[in-house]
């Protein structure tokens, strides 16, 4: 078994694949941290399912998908930010209205499109499988982008997270951060919707960080754990995907669902055990006395 | 005895609805003001106008040296923080070095001293590893009076410091600042009138207007000539009064 594993890198796709997977862990692992640690899980669904409109554009136009669904999402996402200053909007009607509008023009656009849009669902269910080299060099890019400006200035879009009014009070430039941030959340959702689609991009963006956060309650930790969750869950993913011929994106966001059962387990077997000893603990220092 | 900021003649709100009306006060070094006045009044608007977090819409704050980094450290009230973000105690307090150390990409061992003492000052050293959320109300008061003393500001703003915390803490809390008002002015917005003057120096009195009372003796009879229906439990020297409800031509929000 481990030698076909070894045996498939002769393939470019599956190598392709392999790159797919470790940068969009890289990107995903770090921008998710962000939006789990914010609660903006819900914010990034709505910029998902928005891109889409930006899919469907650029197919009737006979542009790159990808380039229409970053302008869009980018634009949606500067959009839900600027109106969540706002009090007189309610944030998650907002979200709601936007994530359908976004469905709603992708589908008329693409039944306007002369001929068939043969690519149309590997963008619902994505494909890594079929990533090109194009997709894999903006992917490198942007988590380059995501690496230095997260490391940079760690902490300050750590206590602007934390305390954005606190921040303003030390006249940090909040807006800015809160813009490049959502902006490369967006760019993060879109590079990563080529890997597992729009319907399940929100998993890759949740589900390790908050496996993460079950061992972590420090927010780079919790970068990090993320991204080599990411990494396990979406190789298996590849691979389980590959021998069984099943659709890539659902089997890693499986792998990833058995991976939290698997943090969620040993932290209650490591926690049932620190109560146990403390109870032993307890009881000989009675017996002391 | 200098001034440090001056308001003057400011109007402030948000949106149309105007809440302060022409005030005007001036903080001093070695001021120690308590804010005082009814909910919906306009205490936080005061706090947010002072520390430029909303602009007068009329009138004008003035910073006597202009804005420096630490000039103002802030206490915010609590409740409004996400108590499961992953960020620890010492994290807490160093984010108080946000605009000292502007973009600040690590911290250098002066900071983490810096921190280490301020911790040690307020008690919760120990806890300094724990995430924000595994503390109790009162430690967490702790760990934000850190966040807004470590850069040694020339003022100290608390509004409402003594919500959700036990007597206890209150009790250190009141002592720790008498300790730091020797260093900082401080500015302090409270509900719970009666604790306060004895702590405080002078008394600003705010709902709607601002009337400023040079001491901390205050009677239910400046009360009601300053416009500001609160109850007064007093203590200590200050003669027993409970103030009658008192009532309004027009509406509070």
């Amino acid at each position: 078994m481990t030698e076909t594993v070894f045996h498939l890198f002769q393939y470019e796709f599956f190598r392709n694949a392999v790159w797919a997977a470790l940068l969009a862990s890289i990107t995903c692992g770090i921008a998710g941290s962000y939006i789990v640690a914010r609660r903006m899980v819900f914010i990034s669904g709505g910029i998902t399912h928005a891109s889409f409109g930006g899919i469907g554009i650029a197919y009737f136009l006979g542009m790159n998908p990808v380039a229409g669904a970053a302008v869009f999402s980018v634009l949606s996402a500067l959009g839900i930010e600027y109106m969540s200053g706002k009090t007189n909007v309610r944030e998650d009607s907002a979200i709601g209205i936007l994530w359908s509008l976004g469905m709603a023009l992708g589908i008329i656009f693409v039944f306007m499109t002369p001929g068939y849009a043969p690519n149309l669902m590997s963008y619902l269910f994505g494909s890594i499988l079929t990533v090109s080299h194009t997709d894999l060099w903006l992917m490198l890019a942007l988590a380059l982008v995501i690496v230095l400006f997260f490391t940079r200035f760690y902490h300050t879009i750590l206590f602007i997270s934390f305390d954005e009014e606190y921040a303003r009070s030390h006249h940090i430039n909040v807006n800015l951060f809160k813009y490049i941030l959502i902006s490369l959340v967006a760019l993060t959702i879109v590079m990563n919707i080529r890997v597992v689609g729009i319907i399940l991009v929100i998993s890759f963006l949740t589900i390790p960080q908050s496996a993460a956060n079950l061992f972590t309650k420090n927010l780079s930790t919790m970068m990090i754990y993320s991204i080599i969750i990411s990494v396990i869950g979406s190789m298996s993913g590849i691979v389980i995907s590959y021998y069984l011929d099943i659709p890539s994106g659902a089997t890693i966001i499986f792998a990833f669902v058995v991976l939290f059962g698997i943090a969620k387990g040993l932290l209650t077997i490591k926690t049932s055990r620190g109560i146990k000893r403390e109870i032993k603990r307890q009881d000989e220092l009675e017996k002391q006395h | 005895m200098s001034d440090i900021i001056e308001i003057r003649n400011a109007s402030a709100g948000y949106g149309d609805e105007i809440i302060l009306h022409h005030i005007n006060l001036t903080i001093r070094d070695e001021d120690y003001i308590g804010v005082i006045g009814p909910n919906g009044g306009g205490k936080t608007t005061l706090v947010k106008l002072i520390l430029g977090l909303i602009p007068p819409l009329q009138g004008e704050v003035i910073y006597r040296d202009g804005y420096l980094n630490s000039l103002i450290g802030y206490l915010p009230q609590t409740s409004r923080n996400d108590r499961s973000f992953p960020i620890s105690v010492s994290e807490v307090v160093l984010s108080g070095l946000m605009s000292s150390r502007p973009g600040v990409k690590r911290f250098n061992r002066k900071d983490k001293a810096r921190a280490m003492e301020v911790m040690e000052m307020m008690g919760i050293a120990g806890l300094r590893k724990k995430s924000i959320g595994e503390l109790s109300g009162g430690q967490m008061q702790r760990a934000f009076l850190g966040r807004a003393i470590i850069s040694e500001p020339r003022l100290l703003i608390l509004d409402e410091p003594n919500t959700f915390v036990d007597n206890k803490f209150e009790h250190d809390l009141y002592e720790l600042l008498r300790n730091l008002n020797k260093k900082m002015a401080i500015l302090m917005v409270s509900h719970d009138v009666g604790t306060i003057t004895s702590y405080v120096k002078t008394i600003a009195c705010v709902n709607r207007n601002l009337h400023y009372h040079p001491s901390n003796i205050i009677t239910q009879t400046q009360l009601a000539s300053y416009n500001c229906p609160i109850q007064l439990i007093t203590h200590g020297e200050v003669p027993h009064t409970v103030l009658a409800e008192h009532h309004h031509n027009h509406k509070h929000d």
